[in-house]
């Protein structure tokens, strides 16, 4: 709660029209204890009194009534029935849009129909309609207000609900013995409670002009009662000869309505779970980079790809997340590097980073380097980025429905990847295009090329993201988890293909997995991450068969390997730090049972143990514990 | 031996693109007819790929959605939910993705508390007591309640889901793909806790997962499932090691293993069947490197000795039942 009214008042308007609006309401409230003189009080002789009048602050309409006064009660009233039709509107509108959401079928269909009907109708037209059967009143305006606007709730409720019905939750709850009502009121409600209070933050202004435009019509108050509407009605008489009497009640209807609007936005974007993330605050076209220092190239010259000490973090609120704390890595032309951690542990931010892809805010890279074609690509021009990102070093995300465009076709797709680096005619784009398709085994590459994403199965649309990785021939191709979503024989297939492509085309691959089946079987290193650092690297053949790290052995053990029978496994206990709040010492030494006093101070630094740089002062394989083994 | 589950020919099919008037545009069979038995105390696993109906088959067996043909036995007695009171104490569900399952708007202690007020009638301070119970059963500690469940990790958040399954008190439990959001460390401890538990309070288990690996290490029996109908059935120790049914021998193969070279164990150009335009026969014939002429006229039923039934008319040897 007190976060909601913080991010409502960072919003300067919302702000203001929160103030004004309360200044109105404290106003109206406190109209019947204010020494105003009775406003339904007629004086001919005191008639069109200017404004600034003596004993007439706001001056007198055509029967010499007080202005001031009339106002006054006129907001009372005017704002007493726009709330009151909002409240009413929003409860009959979303009860309706939550029963039909949430039982859905049959009743959703004729519920929604009729609903459907009623938002047919011009609103003015329905509204008078209404007020024409019940006979003019201010209580009838309320009610055909009100009416009109059920439908807008209806809808907009309906539709929350048919997404939060389907969710899990909603089956536990009926699993616990919860019955319709008690899962409605107890699960359904609290989670569409927002937004109905957004769509009534929204609505309220529109409400009360639509009461002050029945009133004007002389359908709403009745004379001599006094509203904002009917005011204004009345005075359009003397509109030429006398402005001020509607001047008056004109500008508190404008000052109003603009209130709640500013308000009422204010309200909805502090509410809306996707504003609050920060989604809709666009990330800028590369990572920033804040560097206390820029490091000297590295010496090692035979690698395609070399990163040095590499370090990103996030800054949320007060918070430093150390996402990637210092990594080296060296790729060779050809090779294939696995990376292998749990989640939270850097991988997938270290890949990232290499082409400054980390959404800044709130990433920022604060140190190291990732020398490519003698460049360091940290801190290099957006240009320069941009033209070796999908040319020399492509990704492959995990999720390939998410990184296709689902409006376009994928061949489209395909030559647009081209003709972003290459300047080639359309048709000869459209040409490589089914010739990547057929590269990476897919059958009918000519008409397949014509689908939209939507139309292939995941393994597809998979390979149409390598054929994308691969279209403009890249020196290193970067891929993230690309077979986790897949199904096991069509991962096999995935990685069959991956295999040969790079030994086709000696490309250098970068692979992150959690999977030690998949790293023993495509890469021939292999980096275990654990906490934003690298605790092992080495062969791997020589690292699965022999880990040297605990955390490398203890995570090997922990994962069930097929034909091993029924077992019981050895669990990691306990959970990886917090990158926020990452202890001194060694990161595992929580979770690892070889830890001693010296583990949990200093930094300890990649040292080599039988041939491997291992971040362990007591690692497995040292020659020591061999000889006591 | 008892029974806990007795399937008989129970199939679910949806009807796709559903018109005003006239015929709908297709049905999609989910599940094919399916008879199986789970006595008490074992654990079923059930393997298969994406699309292949395990999910429909565990929300039938919990009466989130009604079979359109067969009959569900728990406990010797016909499903029967029209009580959710009575019904929720014998068989629970605990779901794929641990957050998305747990209200976002209550706190833990809420959480726990539906299932003992509304299944078990529970007064307040009776409710305080069991939940405490419960949470050194799963070891959550008790501070946790008073949260919400963003606070939790996926791992902590899945032993929330299965306290409150525990609250119901339900001796059959449904896991459905339990551990497959969660990272391989923490994976690995709520397997652990997921045998102990049973051993604890005997409870059966239906544990469904993608995992061959995961389903082999906890499972009592396996049964494989390939467009919505099972293909085989067996010993967890067997089915993987010794497959009769080609499909069988397929996944196995195709599990990354450490210390096998990589090769695609089937052709590159394979695609899997249309749902709404299921073929005639056995669904696997076109992948089938065994497949013969029978295989285009008939669907195969299960059958085999009856330690391991395939669903195949030119199953593969079994090395142990040979």
């Amino acid at each position: 709660m007190r976060s909601f009214f913080k991010l409502l008042f960072r919003n300067r308007l919302a702000a203001a029209g929160a103030v004004v609006m309360a200044v109105v309401a404290l106003l109206a409230l406190a109209t019947p204890f204010l020494p105003l003189q009775d406003p339904d009080i007629t004086k001919t002789a005191d008639r069109f009194i200017r404004p600034f009048s003596e004993g007439h602050l706001l001056g007198t309409d055509h029967l010499g009534r007080d202005l001031l006064s009339r106002l006054m009660w006129g907001t009372r009233l005017s704002l007493a029935v726009g709330f009151a039709a909002a409240i009413a509107a929003a409860f009959i509108g979303s009860a309706i849009g939550i029963v039909a959401g949430y039982f859905g079928g049959r009743s959703d269909n004729i519920i929604m129909r009729i609903v459907d009907m009623l938002m047919a109708f011009p609103y003015i037209l329905l509204a008078l309609a209404i007020v024409a059967a019940l006979g003019p009143g201010l209580m009838n305006a309320l009610i055909a207000v009100a009416a009109v606007n059920v439908p807008f709730f209806a809808r907009n409720i309906r539709g929350i609900t048919v997404g939060i019905v389907h969710k899990e939750f909603i089956d536990a709850a009926k699993l616990a013995g919860l019955g319709h009502a008690k899962t409605i009121l107890s699960e359904v409600l609290p989670n569409v409670m927002p937004v109905i209070i957004i769509a009534m933050s929204t609505t309220i202004g529109w409400m009360i002009l639509e009461t002050a435009g029945l009133s004007f019509l002389g359908l709403g108050s009745q004379p001599p009662q006094a509203d904002l509407g009917s005011m204004l009605g009345e005075a359009r008489s003397a509109l030429i000869g006398n402005p001020h009497t509607s001047l008056v009640p004109g500008f508190m209807i404008l000052v109003i309505v603009m209130a709640i609007n500013l308000l009422g936005d204010g309200v909805r974007d502090a509410l809306d779970p996707r504003l609050k993330s920060g989604a809709l605050s666009r990330p800028m076209a590369a990572t920033l980079v804040d560097r206390n220092r820029v490091p000297a190239p590295s010496a090692n010259t035979n690698a395609i790809l070399s990163i040095n000490n590499l370090q990103t973090q996030f800054h949320v609120k007060d918070r430093v997340y150390k996402a990637v704390g210092g990594i080296d890595l060296d790729i060779n032309p050809g090779e294939c590097l696995g990376i292998i951690g749990e989640s939270g542990s850097g991988k997938s931010v270290t890949a990232l980073s290499i082409m400054g892809l980390v959404a800044s805010p709130p990433g920022i890279i604060t140190g190291g380097s990732v020398m490519y074609d003698r460049k360091d690509l940290v801190g290099a021009p957006y240009k320069t980025l941009r033209s070796y990102r999908g040319d020399k070093i492509a990704y492959i995300f995990q999720d390939p429905l998410a990184t296709l465009h689902p409006l376009y076709k994928v061949g489209d797709q395909l030559a647009e990847a081209i003709r972003c680096h290459h300047d080639v005619p359309k048709s000869e784009a459209w040409a490589s295009a089914v010739h990547l398709l057929k590269s990476v085994r897919i059958p009918n590459a000519e008409s397949r090329a014509e689908s939209f994403p939507h139309e292939l199965s995941g393994g597809m649309r998979q390979r149409i993201s390598i054929a994308m990785a691969l279209a403009n021939d890249p020196d290193i191709i970067i891929a993230d988890e690309p077979t986790t979503a897949l199904d096991v024989t069509v991962q096999a297939q995935i990685l069959a293909l991956l295999n040969d492509l790079r030994r086709e085309r000696g490309l250098a691959i970068i692979f992150i997995t959690h999977d030690f089946g998949v790293v023993a079987q495509l890469c021939d290193r292999v980096a275990v991450m654990y906490a934003g650092r690298i605790v092992e690297t080495g062969e791997t053949g020589n690292v699965l068969a022999d880990p040297a790290h605990p955390y490398t052995k203890r995570l090997i053990a922990c994962v069930p390997e097929l034909g091993g029978g029924r077992r019981k496994l050895a669990a990691i206990p306990g959970l990886p730090p917090a990158v926020d709040k990452l202890p001194d010492g060694c990161a595992f030494a929580d979770r690892c049972d070889k830890r001693r006093a010296e583990c949990r101070s200093g930094d300890i630094q990649l040292r080599l143990s039988l041939g491997r740089p291992v971040r362990c002062l007591y690692p497995e394989n040292a020659p020591a514990v061999r000889k006591s083994a | 031996m008892t029974l806990a589950l007795r399937l008989d020919n129970l199939s679910k099919s949806f009807v796709v693109g559903k018109r005003l008037f006239g015929a709908p545009k297709g049905i999609v069979r989910a599940v094919h007819p399916v008879t199986l038995d789970v006595e008490k105390g074992e654990t079923l696993g059930i393997v298969g790929e994406s699309g292949c109906g395990k999910s429909t088959f565990a929300r039938l067996l919990v009466g989130l959605i009604e079979p359109t043909t067969g009959s569900i036995e728990i406990d010797g007695q016909p499903l029967n939910n029209a009580d959710p009171a009575a019904f929720g104490k014998k068989i629970q569900y605990v779901f794929q993705d641990p957050v998305s399952s747990i209200n976002p708007r209550k706190t833990i202690r809420q959480i726990m508390v539906a299932p003992l007020k509304h299944l078990h009638g529970m007064d307040s301070a009776a409710r305080t007591q069991r939940i405490s119970e419960i949470f050194a059963t799963v070891s959550l500690r008790e501070e946790f309640l008073d949260r919400y469940p963003h606070e939790f990790s996926g791992g902590q958040a899945q032993r929330i889901g299965i306290a409150r399954v525990l609250a119901a008190e339900a001796e059959i439990l449904i896991l459905d793909e339990p551990v497959s959001a969660l990272d391989v460390s923490v994976q690995a401890q709520v397997l652990n806790l997921l045998a102990d538990l049973k051993n604890k309070l005997n409870l059966t288990y239906l544990f469904i997962s993608h995992d061959l690996a995961v389903v082999e290490a906890v499972s009592d029996r396996i049964a494989v499932l390939y467009f919505g109908s099972v293909v085989e059935i067996g010993r967890a120790d067997d089915v993987f090691r010794a497959p009769r049914h080609p499909y069988t021998k397929l996944l196995a193969d195709s599990a990354p293993v450490v210390g096998r070279p990589l090769t695609a164990p089937e052709g590159k150009e394979t695609e899997l069947p249309d749902p709404l335009n299921p073929p005639a026969g056995c669904a696997f014939r076109a992948r089938c490197p065994r497949a013969i002429d029978r295989c285009i006229k008939e669907v195969p039923d299960l059958n085999g000795d009856n330690v391991q039934l395939a669903a195949c008319f030119n199953p593969l040897d079994s090395l142990v039942h040979a």
